[in-house]
């Protein structure tokens, strides 16, 4: 029945009928990040299999704290049945939203590349206005974001332009790089040190075109203009699925998207491009401790001494791989790697930018950010570029991938 | 394809309890899971045997009575008190330290649960011993009244009535925590890590008790302090205090998953959740490795030994269809004690003794699956846990102390006969 029991149980009857596995036993409530700080979401097992139930096509939806659900999916993970019970709440949010309408900041927030297109020519100016204090208020007054929300700095270049300049060497094996909108307008230097370690250990890279995954507008309830954006990155990624190519990803939560959320939430079993693009897609550290489980990566990592807190998000363990990234910090020599055992920083992609849910996405975060105050380490480390922000904005510790922890073992 | 020493699939009490035992002795560990286990809905207690059938007072003495194919005679009275003592130690050096459990196999407590019919358990937390009722001392109840998965009358109704002579009084608080209206026991025990709720409650019942009364409180004193606020009621009110267990979310069961699930993190052993296996590769009586589905991806988990603790029945490990076919779920090991057709499956009571109840996965004594003729199925699979057949925990008492006891005897097994872990720390 459920989707990991080797069944393809895919689709959005199935995943609903989940809920009937339900034993009423809340272990996801006790997991729950949000509903574990706030009065204000009740939990996942009252609005998913229990509220499921009083949910009816074309009528209203009876129970409004469904929206202060974040998203994290830890409820799906810690589950013992094997009820999709985020799945469900992303699918009932859609609803509820198509209800009572979408805000203009979500929408916004659920398009970074069009944010990404208007603010990397404008990047001085755009960087100024994001982090000048008068100027957040009124977006918070006008829109809704709040003011102290963390938001990234654009790079003023993209990611694309670099790999178009870029000649991959010859090499035996090849991967293309589904780099996502984080590392194309914010991060290009990730992009860049990802394409080296992978050159480094005789990989040759492709990075196609590509656009948004359409992660943040199925987070905002946004389905249809989401799935639009799923099939057009499919279409573009599947000729390399297949052709045996692998499609590797520095962003965890985008390659989840890929791997699992949009044929599970979308419902988009059905797109060929997407199945054929799921099967070959893999988080970056993934395919790392795969190259290495097949003697393929190079091992003469030089020291780095220092302390990181590594911080696996909550999309991460979506993926049910692990901590691959803890794997590869063990061959680093000197690395000292304290391991966070926090369930989520609140971020959610966009949830904690919001202004009423500010506040909640701290006090889910505090836990996190006390240990890493505790720690008190050189840096961070997180797989997921709204997190890094996050915990950047709560600690003022620098927060990396661990990409650049490895490209640096690496002597590049 | 990754390798480990040991994949351990489920992390119940059984599964958690191998890992643990493995990854501290050296092995590189794996644990493969559908979700959370069982522990979040248990008592935090080990119930080693409280009745067989009769009620059992002195369970190391009444192990030996049980009948061969029961899995403590498989693993042996030794095995059993081993794995006790292993799991107290556990406790008391664990990420809750000092908070630690007490008791032994040599004899039971006598505990109420929530409805106050007697409970025999041999290894219960320190926050619970006070309970105990052969002691006669009359017993103050308190509850919260927006805890609604507790009622202090009707524990202290059914405590009058239990023929025990022990007299009971109840009482239920006002106090809500961060004013919710909702609250489990898991918000409570939040609250009760606070020294400044702790206070509030001190203060409230400080007035109302009796002289000689101990009091009862729903197993909410603290999930990540326990041991400081049990401490902190018993100076405040001057009396003996005690938990009793609660429906699910049960705190202390939270506990025991928190001590081992972190034991296992400091050791190097790692969990993987929404991981069900599917099915195993096989090469001369031997499973190579473990296959599991993520998404559209079907993938391979390499092992040189394999502990398969998956629960039964109810937790999806064992599987029944409508035409009285069982199956094991994990690797399709054959289910020992299915009756036949025509043959009686369920008697009329609920306490009955089931023909159906002791189905399972036969193993011999070194926890190795059988098959129909009893002959070893694998070599490198052992089973723990509520997958074995030949117990009836429910009827036993005996949950806890068979995943305990089979999880920790299959880690035993292992590290004796494993060269792939270091010879200086098998040993241990």
């Amino acid at each position: 029945m459920a989707l990991h029991d080797g069944h393809d149980v895919l689709g959005t009857l199935l995943m609903r009928e989940s809920l009937d596995h339900c034993v009423k036993c809340t272990i996801c409530e006790t997991f729950c990040p949000v509903s574990n700080v706030t009065p204000l979401f009740p939990g996942p097992k009252y609005v998913g299999p229990q509220a499921e139930r009083f949910r009816v096509p074309d009528e209203p939806s009876p129970d409004a704290s469904l929206d202060y659900c974040s998203g994290c999916g830890i409820c799906t993970q810690v589950c013992p049945q094997g009820v999709h019970i985020a799945e469900i709440n992303s699918r009932a949010r859609a609803h509820l939203k198509a209800t009572h309408g979408v805000p203009l900041r979500d929408r916004l927030l659920g398009r970074p590349t069009l944010a990404g297109r208007l603010g990397t020519p404008a990047a001085p100016l755009a960087n100024w206005t994001l982090r000048n204090r008068l100027l957040r208020l009124a977006a918070e007054k006008a829109i809704g974001l709040h003011h102290r929300a963390p938001m990234p700095r654009f790079a003023g270049r993209t990611f694309q332009r670099w790999a178009r300049g870029h000649t991959p060497p010859q090499a035996a094996r090849r991967v293309a790089f589904f780099h996502g909108c984080g590392t194309n307008y914010y991060e290009p230097r990730l992009g860049e040190m990802t394409v080296a370690l992978l050159e480094h250990n005789g990989v040759a890279v492709d990075v196609p075109k590509q656009d948004c995954c359409g992660l943040p507008l199925q987070s905002n309830g946004l389905f249809d203009d989401a799935r639009g954006y799923v099939h057009r990155l499919a279409q573009r990624l599947a000729p390399f699925a297949r052709a045996d190519v692998d499609i590797v990803g520095t962003s965890t939560s985008c390659t989840l998207m890929l791997k699992r959320e949009a044929l599970e939430i979308l419902g988009m079993e059905d797109d060929a491009d997407l199945r054929a693009v799921s099967a070959r897609v893999f988080d970056i550290c993934e395919y790392l401790v795969g190259m290495h489980e097949r003697g393929e990566l190079k091992t003469d990592f030089e020291p780095v001494p220092e302390t990181v807190v590594y911080h696996a998000p909550c999309q991460q363990q979506g993926h049910g791989i692990g901590k691959p990234a803890l794997d590869l910090f063990a061959l680093v020599p000197e690395l000292r790697v304290v391991e966070s055992d926090a369930t989520c920083c609140g971020v959610a992609g966009t949830y904690g930018l919001k202004r009423e849910k500010y506040d909640i996405a701290m006090k889910v975060g505090a836990g996190l950010f006390a240990q890493i105050a505790d720690a008190a380490p050189d840096r961070a480390v997180c797989d997921s570029e709204t997190c890094r922000w996050q915990i950047e904005h709560a600690t003022g510790v620098r927060t990396v991938h661990p990409v650049e922890l490895l490209h640096r073992a690496s002597g590049l | 394809m990754s390798h480990h020493d040991a994949v351990v699939v489920g992390t119940g009490l059984a599964g958690l309890t191998a890992a643990v035992r493995l990854a501290e002795s050296g092995a590189r560990v794996l644990v493969l899971a559908k979700g959370v286990g069982a522990t979040h809905l248990s008592p935090g207690t080990i119930d080693v045997l409280g009745y067989s059938p009769a009620r059992v007072e002195r369970p190391a003495e009444a192990l030996g009575a049980l009948p061969a194919t029961h899995p403590y005679s498989l693993v042996g009275a030794d095995a059993v008190a081993a794995a006790v003592t292993w799991f107290k130690e556990r406790v008391a050096s664990g990420s809750l330290a000092p908070y630690a459990s007490v008791g032994d196999v040599d004899a039971n407590f006598l505990l109420p649960p929530a409805v106050g019919v007697p409970r025999p358990s041999a290894v219960v937390p320190e926050t619970m011993a006070a309970g105990d009722l052969r002691d006669g001392d009359p017993v103050y109840v308190v509850g919260f009244r927006a805890l609604k998965d507790f009622h202090p009358a009707l524990l202290a109704d059914n405590l009058g009535r239990s023929g025990l002579g022990v007299k009971a009084r109840a009482t239920e608080l006002e106090l809500v925590p961060e004013r919710r209206r909702d609250v489990n026991a898991l918000g409570f025990a939040r609250a009760l890590d606070d020294p400044a709720f702790r206070g509030d409650v001190v203060a409230q019942v400080v007035t109302r008790l009796a002289p000689g009364e101990r009091v009862a409180f729903p197993a909410v004193l603290g999930i990540a302090d326990p041991h400081g606020a049990w401490t902190a009621l018993e100076q405040g009110l001057g009396r003996p205090v005690f938990e009793v267990p609660t429906l699910p979310p049960s705190v202390p069961g939270m506990r025991v998953f928190a001590l081992l699930r972190e034991a296992l993190r400091r050791a190097g052993g790692s969990v993987v959740l929404n991981n069900v296996v599917i099915g195993a590769e096989r090469a001369g009586g031997r499973v190579t490795a473990l296959r599991t589905r993520v998404g559209l991806r079907d993938e391979r988990h390499g092992a040189d030994w394999v502990v398969l603790a998956t629960g039964g029945f109810a937790s999806g490990g064992l599987e029944l269809d409508s035409r009285w076919s069982a199956r094991e779920t994990a690797l399709g090991l054959p289910v020992a004690g299915v009756p036949g057709a025509g043959e009686q499956r369920f008697r009329p009571g609920y306490f009955d003794d089931h023909p159906m109840s002791r189905a399972g996965v036969a193993v011999d004594r070194e926890l190795r699956p059988v098959d129909a003729a009893g002959e070893r199925a694998l070599e490198n699979v052992l089973v723990a846990g509520a997958t074995l057949a030949g117990a009836e925990p429910w009827r036993e008492k005996s949950g806890d102390g068979l995943s305990l006891a089979t999880g920790y005897r299959a880690a035993e097994l292992v590290l004796a006969a494993s060269t792939a872990v270091p010879a200086a720390a098998a040993g241990s």
